[in-house]
């Protein structure tokens, strides 16, 4: 009885990331078109959307691989599954043992991989130029990642996230300078990964600019939605990464599964995310695009804070 | 101003009284070589390079002086090549070369230019045979050799709702070694199209080749036809056709700065420009009942009064837009992230603006001085005292820069016409002409000096016109102001250059 109670717990967070990742998506776009004055496409535009891609037909180059065809699935399964894992509304579900901080990076950087291939699959021009960009950034957000993870690893003894939120909820860490250099190179990161402005512009038509859409540029229909549905998974993922790391409050700890426990949980999830979902439009709409060659400079300040983060720690546990 | 070559060559050459208001010289072969050579070497700027049937035109400039058009006959379908002396007259060769079937000896560029293959007529305006066909993807581009160069064709077919037009990209991984334009998508025969036409068809069909442009275009075309004929427009319709140009330039303007910082994913300054250039649309359309004043400007004068309420709805527009603007241009100051990528991108250099003629914002923010209503003065901005920006960086930045600076003169100048319109008819009436004449003008569009020469025969017809929009010296410099910039920088660049498609393709 126990057994299933915990596994329906977990399968309701790998349930709801999947489900409210378009609404996510939509807030973001609703607030974008607001603060530049349109009236914007309805919240629920992006469910709509990925419904009309299932039902379209997939063009496919002649000269597509197989690569081609899977890795759309691919990228989705793996960010699925890295996003199930990050606690959301609880910590110590049932997969929490495997919800490591390094693996999450490991199942993104698979799905990336996933991607750039196909990106390169079909031998265009725009497919080779986004995922070379796209591996531009990878190279220098994939090490800042991996040492924002030491960084909160030394605080917590633990790349377990379920642990780390555990511990952060209880407030005995308190405010630490390492803790702040993380927190500010992983909205870094997160900006870049999630191909956003000023690395990315999502609502670009201008082929030459593109990172991620550049990649994705020949895809059609299904595989089309499954690569925006990941998008979507990425984006709630840095979300809930962000939430549960630095502002882990209202989250059901220590095993307890009360239904007042677990619905705190949840409707404070879901407050961090929409918060978050207005947050990111409006730094976006304050900036331009910055150029290709300063991309390193961007992400390689998360590089820096999170090496100065793990640094501090050496230096006194204090910080 | 000191004799040159070209002025000697001309001295003793055969003047056609037809073409007003400029002189017009017929030349011999050996002659037109010769000028060919000295413009080249910098003497004059070329303003256009047109045929008409068994004869080439060339319209020239000296700063300072009335530009002249000089001609030559063609010779068993032969002329002397400009292009392989002067570069800007390559693609107007190769134009001439596949509408009438004139050769461009010594040419350097053969291809064709406009002809992509899919004509039922060889040589529309030459000996109209029958066309064979050709595969429109066959077309060579020109040899990139180097190690680890790689190509990107982008186009003619793009992801944003924008003209077509196709560009080949040799690129060293980010930057881009070399850009090779192929335009010619568009081309709807304007030139066929205003051969033997009614002067009224032929000035519908002007007004037609670029839209954003009409009012420039219709502009010029009503100038010519009235130099032509000798016409004296009435002084209220003079001030009527600039605020309608200085309307267009502003709407466009706005446009312009707006798309340009949205291509760097600087979207507010899209969305509040967008706002002031609907505004402007939205006065134009309650006072001259069409949102781009299409066919407002007619050979004689005007087709719309502008009423006491259509002033007062025009000042209050622009009274609404004027400090909002400022503020927007602020904004665009003060955010280094913009700032960031519109200075030092896309360099153009200054003598190679001054080379190409190279006008509107392109040229003057690479210190070319010119601007058509006052180097080349026309009804109503002769005599008028105005605001004419130059700036010598020649990057996106300076270009933008002019824009908005344009837009505060332009501004200015409608201000002070609503202010003190003067009173009576709007509209001449136009004569029949008594005997073939041709007519010239240039007008300042939005993006330039737009030239527009015709034939008029007796019988309200139009024998032969010819449009030049300021694109056709402003494409070949995109292609060399983004030699060493990045491949993500080229949307940028063009956007800042904003060349038309349909104004050059014709």
């Amino acid at each position: 009885m126990a057994l299933t109670v915990e596994l329906a717990l977990q399968l309701l967070q790998i349930g709801m990331v999947v489900a409210i990742a378009p609404l996510i998506m939509g807030i973001t776009r609703k607030v974008r078109a607001r603060l530049l004055r349109r009236r914007g496409p309805p919240l629920v535009q992006p469910y709509l959307d990925l419904w009309k891609l299932m039902h379209k037909e997939v063009v496919v180059a002649p000269n597509a691989s197989w690569v081609y065809r899977r890795a759309p699935y691919v990228v989705f399964a793996a960010t699925w599954v890295a996003a199930g894992l990050v606690p959301t509304y609880a910590t110590g579900l049932l997969f929490s043992w495997s919800a490591d901080l390094i693996a999450v990076i490991a199942l993104l950087g698979t799905a990336r991989f996933a991607l750039a291939l196909a990106g390169m699959d079909v031998g265009t021009a725009f497919g080779g130029l986004g995922s070379s960009r796209e591996m531009m950034i990878a190279s220098l957000a994939e090490p800042a990642m991996l040492l924002i993870s030491f960084a909160v690893a030394l605080i917590a003894g633990t790349t377990q996230l379920s642990a780390i939120a555990a511990l952060f909820s209880t407030g005995d860490v308190g405010v630490r300078v390492s803790l702040g250099l993380a927190l500010l190179a992983l909205i870094v990161v997160g900006i870049a990964e999630n191909a956003r402005i000023p690395i990315d512009n999502p609502a670009t038509h201008l082929e030459l600019t593109m990172v991620h859409e550049a990649m994705i540029l020949e895809y059609s229909g299904r595989h089309l939605a499954m690569i925006e549905a990941a998008a979507q998974l990425k984006l709630v993922l840095y979300f809930s990464l962000v939430a549960c790391l630095f502002a882990p409050f209202g989250m059901a700890v220590g095993g307890d599964q009360s239904a007042l426990a677990l619905g705190i949980g949840i409707v404070t999830f879901l407050g961090k995310l929409a918060v978050f979902a207005v947050l990111l439009p409006i730094a976006e709409t304050t900036v331009a695009k910055m150029r290709v060659f300063r991309y390193p400079a961007f992400v390689g300040s998360a590089f820096a804070a999170a090496a100065l983060a793990v640094f501090l720690r050496f230096v006194s546990r204090g910080f | 101003m000191a004799e040159d070559r070209i002025s000697a060559l001309l001295a003793d050459a055969l003047t056609v009284v037809a073409l007003r208001p400029w002189p017009r010289y017929e030349v011999d072969t050996t002659a037109f070589e010769a000028i060919a050579q000295a413009l080249g070497d910098g003497e004059r700027e070329m303003l256009a390079l047109w045929a008409d049937t068994g004869m080439v035109h060339m319209a020239l400039r000296r700063i300072g002086e009335a530009p002249c058009v000089v001609s030559t006959a063609v010779i068993d379908g032969r002329f002397p090549s400009v292009g392989c002396r002067h570069a800007p007259a390559i693609r107007p060769e190769r134009a001439i070369r596949d509408l009438y079937g004139y050769e461009p000896v010594g040419a350097p560029d053969l291809r064709p230019w406009l002809d992509h293959g899919a004509w039922t007529l060889a040589h529309p305006l030459g000996s109209r045979g029958q066309a064979v066909p050709r595969d429109p993807a066959d077309y060579d581009m020109l040899p990139v050799v180097g190690e680890g160069l790689h190509q990107i064709p982008v186009g003619p077919v793009h992801a944003g709702i924008i003209e077509p037009g196709h560009f080949r990209f040799t690129a060293n991984g980010e930057t881009v070694v070399r850009l090779e334009e192929r335009l010619g998508y568009v081309h709807k025969g304007i030139d066929v199209l205003t051969t033997n036409v009614p002067v009224e068809q032929a000035a519908k069909v002007v007004a037609r080749v670029s839209g954003d442009s009409t009012v420039a275009a219709s502009f010029a075309y009503a100038l010519a036809v009235e130099a032509a004929l000798g016409i004296e427009v009435p002084r209220r319709a003079a001030v009527i056709r600039g605020v309608m140009a200085e309307l267009e330039r502003l709407a466009n303007h706005f446009g312009d700065i707006g798309a340009i910082c949205n291509d760097a994913a600087f979207a507010i300054m899209l969305a509040h420009c967008g706002i002031y250039r609907e505004r402007i649309l939205a006065a134009s359309a309650a006072v001259f009942a069409h949102r781009l004043m299409m066919d407002t400007i007619v050979p004689g004068g005007v087709t719309t009064n502008v009423t006491a309420e259509g002033a007062r709805l025009i000042a209050a527009a622009l009274d609404e837009i004027s400090p909002a603007f400022d503020e927007i241009v602020r904004l665009y100051e003060d955010t280094p992230s913009i700032q960031d990528r519109t200075c030092g991108t896309g360099h153009l250099a200054a003598d190679l603006a001054v080379r190409f003629a190279a006008g509107g914002p392109v040229g003057r923010a690479s210190a070319r001085d010119f601007d058509a209503r006052r180097d080349l003065a026309y009804a109503p901005y002769a005599g008028r005292d105005f605001e004419v920006p130059v700036l010598t960086a020649g990057d996106v930045d300076a270009r933008v820069q002019i824009r908005i600076r344009e837009v505060a003169a332009s501004m200015k100048m409608i201000r002070e016409w609503l202010r003190a319109l003067p009173v009576g008819p709007i509209l001449a009436p136009v004569p029949d002409a008594v005997a073939p004449c041709e007519g010239i003008a240039v007008t300042e569009a939005f993006r330039g000096d737009l030239l527009v020469w015709l034939r008029l025969l007796p019988g309200r017809k139009v024998a032969r016109c010819h449009v030049r929009d300021a694109s056709w010296f402003q494409w070949p410099l995109l292609e060399a102001a983004i030699e060493g910039n990045i491949v993500a920088d080229f949307p940028l660049c063009n956007k800042s250059f904003n060349c038309s498609y349909s104004g050059h393709d014709l």
